[in-house]
């Protein structure tokens, strides 16, 4: 018998083999780099800074999660990037949704495959890229303004309204190809079965295919929801003076010199997460991915 | 009327007249069109050409919503995300019959199909039989003019599938709707229906009663695809049964005879060896080698429990009437 036949014998004999051998790389990546990561940054937050020397000292505190917590600031800038990232997601997801329909159930396979490739080809180009884009887009006297201006309209400039849709198309890919994926799902026949028994376009839409949809539009909405409460880049680049969560974040790594502090912050979008991957995982939605 | 799909003509220049309150079968392999012609009548597919009307009513350019016809399908498609009851209220629901009202009636035609107390259950609870049956529960609930069927007996097993075709038959009468079965399981066609179309590339082959479609199929296709045919090719049938054009014979007419059995008038006798015997239970089936290498396929009914000696090998002569002989013309 031959060494490979001896491994392939053994491990078909024995299943907790097979088990390890599949499992031990990715078990110690999440581990090592998810959850061990996870855990240096809860603990950071507990620490403190030398506000002589700069430096961080070991000294267990809470100061600075009360102080995120019950800070005017923090709780603002809380609050704007939930609303940023819903908007995003709620955007996305009215986009998505007609042009999902339209890759899985109307266009032929030919068109089908050029569409997908098409929704996948903005990945291709660097998210700074396409955030400098769109700041000047945006710009007084840029694509925007050009085309509205003749109508009367102006360019939104550099703001909130900016951050939402630059956002919105960044992370458009990630909410299309779920739902895409959601509705190949649907057999045509159902839709069939709803025009068969008496049911109009809207009616089919509204009681067959959201319904079947709700966990891919679950699915979707984590992808921008979550990328969107990270982002700090964007905002920068096309917000003007409104911070985010990540700008916080970012200011005290770098410019503040607070570590612990960045830490404590950014347990809120983590905590902000946990309970939306809870109530998507209550809906069910998280069996379909 | 005629369907094309690109440049594939599924359906060729179709005439079909369906009376009110028959069941009438589509018969044909698959790619034969039959399922075409059945989406066409439901408004699934449109036209290429031709016209489709439910009593004198022109619907060729309806939308399934604008049409009294409703189909069962053959993945049944029962909206998974809904109750049993809830899908069988769907029609009302989007008809607007009040709550309490379609869900009165969504549980009176369960109980009419012997799912009563499953209302609550999803669809994905059930077994393929009781899915079938909430699919002919949803379909008929909102009265149609015709129920339309595509092989809605396919994914079932055999037992089932004699019991559903049964429950399908009392359902027809009792509703007294025009049914409009399409399959490809010829004896599930002879057994349910009033009149058959027998489909091939296309074209409809033969229509005509169960019996005339077995009795005299009229072409050497329909011959061969219901049930089984022994065909003789003109050169055969003039030179073995002295008839002109092609011949067919039945299997069950055919009567194996000890060698040197007397001629009688009428009765065509042809010697050969049993090659094969095929015991089925309630029948034999024999291939009968002739002298010039042809098989003919022999079935014996097992009126009497046989000594099973192995009968391969016997010289036999192979007798059936003239008179039970179906010309099939003179193509093919």
């Amino acid at each position: 018998m031959t060494p490979a036949r001896r491994i392939s014998v053994f491990l078909s004999r024995f299943s907790w083999a097979r088990l390890i051998l599949l499992l031990t790389a990715p078990l110690f990546w999440l581990g090592a780099v998810y959850i061990v990561a996870l855990a240096a940054l809860l603990v950071t937050a507990l620490w403190t800074v030398d506000s002589f020397t700069g430096e961080v000292r070991i000294e267990w505190t809470f100061d600075n999660i009360v102080d995120v917590v019950t800070g005017a600031l923090y709780q603002t800038v809380t609050l704007r990037t939930i609303g940023v990232a819903l908007l995003v997601t709620v955007v996305d997801i009215l986009i998505a949704l007609p042009i999902a329909f339209f890759m899985a159930k109307v266009a032929g396979p030919r068109l089908q495959r050029i569409l997908v490739v098409a929704v996948l080809m903005p990945l291709w180009a660097s998210y700074l890229v396409k955030a400098y884009a769109w700041r000047s887009v945006l710009s007084e006297g840029g694509v925007w303004a050009s085309v509205v201006e003749p109508f009367g309209g102006q360019t939104p400039g550099y703001g909130l309204p900016a951050v939402v849709l630059t956002l919105a198309y960044l992370w458009l890919p990630y909410v299309i190809l779920p739902i895409y994926a959601g509705l190949e799902r649907v057999p045509n026949s159902l839709l069939e079965a709803s025009g068969d028994l008496g049911a109009k376009t809207w009616r089919t839409i509204v009681s067959v295919v959201l319904p079947m949809l709700k966990p891919a539009i679950i699915a979707a909405s984590i992808f921008s929801f979550s990328l969107s409460l990270g982002d700090y880049i964007t905002v920068n680049i096309v917000g003007g003076a409104s911070q985010m969560l990540g700008n916080l974040v970012y200011t005290n790594v770098g410019a503040a010199n607070n570590l612990p502090l960045a830490a404590a912050i950014a347990l809120i979008p983590i905590s902000i997460m946990i309970v939306y991957l809870a109530a998507a995982r209550r809906s069910g939605a998280l069996e379909n991915l | 009327m005629t369907k094309s799909f690109g440049s594939v003509v599924a359906v060729d220049n179709l005439n079909l007249d369906i009376a009110e309150g028959e069941f009438f079968s589509m018969l044909g392999p698959s790619g034969s069109g039959k399922t075409t012609v059945l989406r066409l009548i439901a408004g699934f597919e449109t036209a290429t050409s031709g016209t489709i009307e439910l009593r004198g009513v022109d619907v060729t350019d309806r939308a399934p919503f604008d049409r009294d016809i409703n189909t069962v399908f053959q993945d049944y498609a029962l909206f998974p995300h809904m109750t049993v009851a809830e899908n069988v209220a769907y029609g009302l629901r989007v008809r607007g019959v009040p709550r309490a009202r379609r869900r009165e009636i969504a549980l009176a035609a369960l109980e009419s199909v012997a799912l009563a107390g499953f209302g609550d259950r999803k669809p994905s609870q059930l077994s393929g039989g009781q899915r079938q049956r909430v699919a002919l529960a949803r379909a008929t609930v909102v009265q149609p003019k015709a129920l339309l069927l595509d092989e809605p007996l396919g994914a079932l097993d055999l037992k089932l599938r004699e019991q559903m075709q049964v429950e399908l038959k009392e359902l027809q009468r009792s509703l007294g709707i025009t049914f409009i079965f399409v399959t490809h399981d010829q004896e599930e066609a002879l057994t349910l229906s009033d009149r058959i179309a027998v489909f091939n590339a296309g074209r409809i082959e033969q229509l005509g009663t169960p019996a005339e479609i077995y009795e005299s199929p009229a072409s050497p296709f329909v011959a061969s695809f219901v049930g089984t045919s022994n065909i003789f090719e003109e050169s055969a049938a003039h030179a073995l049964l002295g008839v002109s054009g092609t011949a067919s014979i039945r299997p069950e007419k055919i009567v194996l005879a000890a060698p040197g059995t007397a001629a009688t008038a009428g009765i065509v006798s042809l010697p050969g060896t049993i090659a094969e015997v095929i015991y089925l239970g309630t029948a034999t089936r024999l291939l009968v080698e002739l002298a010039d290498g042809r098989r003919l396929t022999v079935l014996e009914q097992n009126v009497t429990t046989r000594a099973d000696h192995d009968r391969r090998g016997d010289a036999v002569l192979a007798r059936f009437a003239t008179a039970d002989l179906v010309s099939l013309g003179s193509v093919g």
